[in-house]
């Protein structure tokens, strides 16, 4: 195994690089945006379908996303839900490639502002998860299919978003955990 | 619904592999990392910016000298709905705040051990299906308003792209030159 598979962290401009690289296949082989979060619509309706299918076949985002009509196939488990799938299996030999045995239930940074309850943590993540995914369809894409892939495309489009999500994160961040939080990342 | 519930073997396996490298990239960079996300949030750690701002001018270099040599590329260019991008990627922020990964962040985090992340991925389901729901009344009210159309900077501004890519070759080589000097100095200050 070559030790530069084994090392805990590359150099940020060389896995930005690479993320280009990768970007250029997705446009060329799959003709598609190399994203995530219109994944999260596919799983959502999957899962709602098995009990409330109907519901979800009349819905007019759902069915554009994963009910297939004569002109269009729409599969469930798309080329980007295999990629999504993929990403955990990546980020996860990585890791044990590098030896990590990192686990994290409250953050540092969390631990510090809100103290160290697991429930609470996890209450704020499922609630920042909806909120996200909420946002990202609303916007249109998320930091990789929008940002990115939309951003070295110059979209209008993705360039407003990128500003928006960094204007408001940046706000946010500070409001929850002030100047002090500087010290705690 | 459901039929077909999967699609080609070989659209699988491009999309597989595509998730396997980007997976592994983004935990090489640090970015499945809450620490790291809130440090950039907090404008202590600069490694988000590098790697996407640096994945943007890498794709881009790519993307148009492919299209330039005379590839047949298909571009991806998303609706300008000014509203919509704008408040949605406001709300965006807010919710990477809270959860501390954005959606490919989140399931590439899971693999790196953080456990909070599985809640975040869970509510990202929610939150997705709780959009749909919204979708009538995003579509009449919100979307629709101002809607551009496909257009991107250097077709609305009628100059070439490869004017943007040297300018943000020059900035992105300037800005990370000094941006490394400045983080060298601080951590020279912090050691003392």
């Amino acid at each position: 195994m070559p030790k530069w598979l084994r090392m805990p962290r590359w150099s940020p401009y060389l896995v930005g690089a690479g993320i280009g690289v990768l970007s250029w296949i997705t446009f060329a082989i799959m003709g598609k945006a190399l994203g995530t979060s219109t994944s999260f619509v596919r799983v959502a309706g999957a899962i709602e379908g098995t009990f409330a299918r109907e519901h979800v076949e009349n819905n007019e985002y759902f069915a554009r996303t994963i009910v297939s009509t004569e002109e269009a196939t729409r599969p469930i488990v798309d080329w980007q839900v295999a990629l999504v799938v993929m990403l955990f299996v990546g980020a996860l030999t990585a890791s044990k490639l590098a030896g990590s045995t990192f686990t994290e239930h409250v953050p540092k940074l969390w631990h510090w502002r809100f103290g160290p309850s697991r429930p609470m943590r996890y209450a704020a993540a499922f609630l920042g998860g909806i909120i996200l995914l909420f946002g990202a369809r609303m916007a249109g894409g998320c930091t990789s299919g929008h940002a990115i892939s939309g951003g070295l495309q110059f979209a209008v489009s993705s360039w407003l978003f990128i500003a928006a999500m960094f204007a408001s994160g940046i706000t946010v961040a500070f409001l929850m955990f002030g100047k002090e939080g500087r010290n705690h990342v | 619904m459901y039929d077909p519930f999967l699609a080609s073997p070989l659209d699988l396996i491009y999309g597989a592999i595509t998730g396997f490298i980007f997976g592994f990239l983004l935990q090489k960079g640090g970015v499945t990392r809450y620490q790291v996300i809130l440090g950039q949030f907090l404008m202590k750690d600069f490694t988000v910016a590098k790697v996407m701002l640096t994945a943007i001018i890498v794709g881009a270099a790519g993307i148009y000298g492919m299209l330039a040599i005379g590839v047949d590329i298909a571009l991806d260019i998303k609706n300008a709905q000014i509203i919509g991008n704008i408040v949605g990627g406001l709300i965006f922020g807010v919710g990477m705040v809270l959860l501390g990964y954005c959606p490919g962040t989140a399931l590439a985090a899971m693999g790196d051990g953080s456990r909070h992340a599985i809640f975040g991925v869970a509510g990202g389901l929610v939150g997705a299906a709780i959009y749909a729901e919204a979708y009538p009344f995003m579509q009449a009210r919100v979307l629709g308003v101002a809607d551009y159309g496909r257009i991107t900077i250097d077709s609305a501004a009628g100059f070439s792209p490869w004017w943007i890519i040297v300018v943000m070759i020059v900035i992105a080589a300037v800005g990370f030159y000094l941006l490394e000097m400045w983080e060298r100095g601080g951590r020279a200050a912090a050691t003392g």
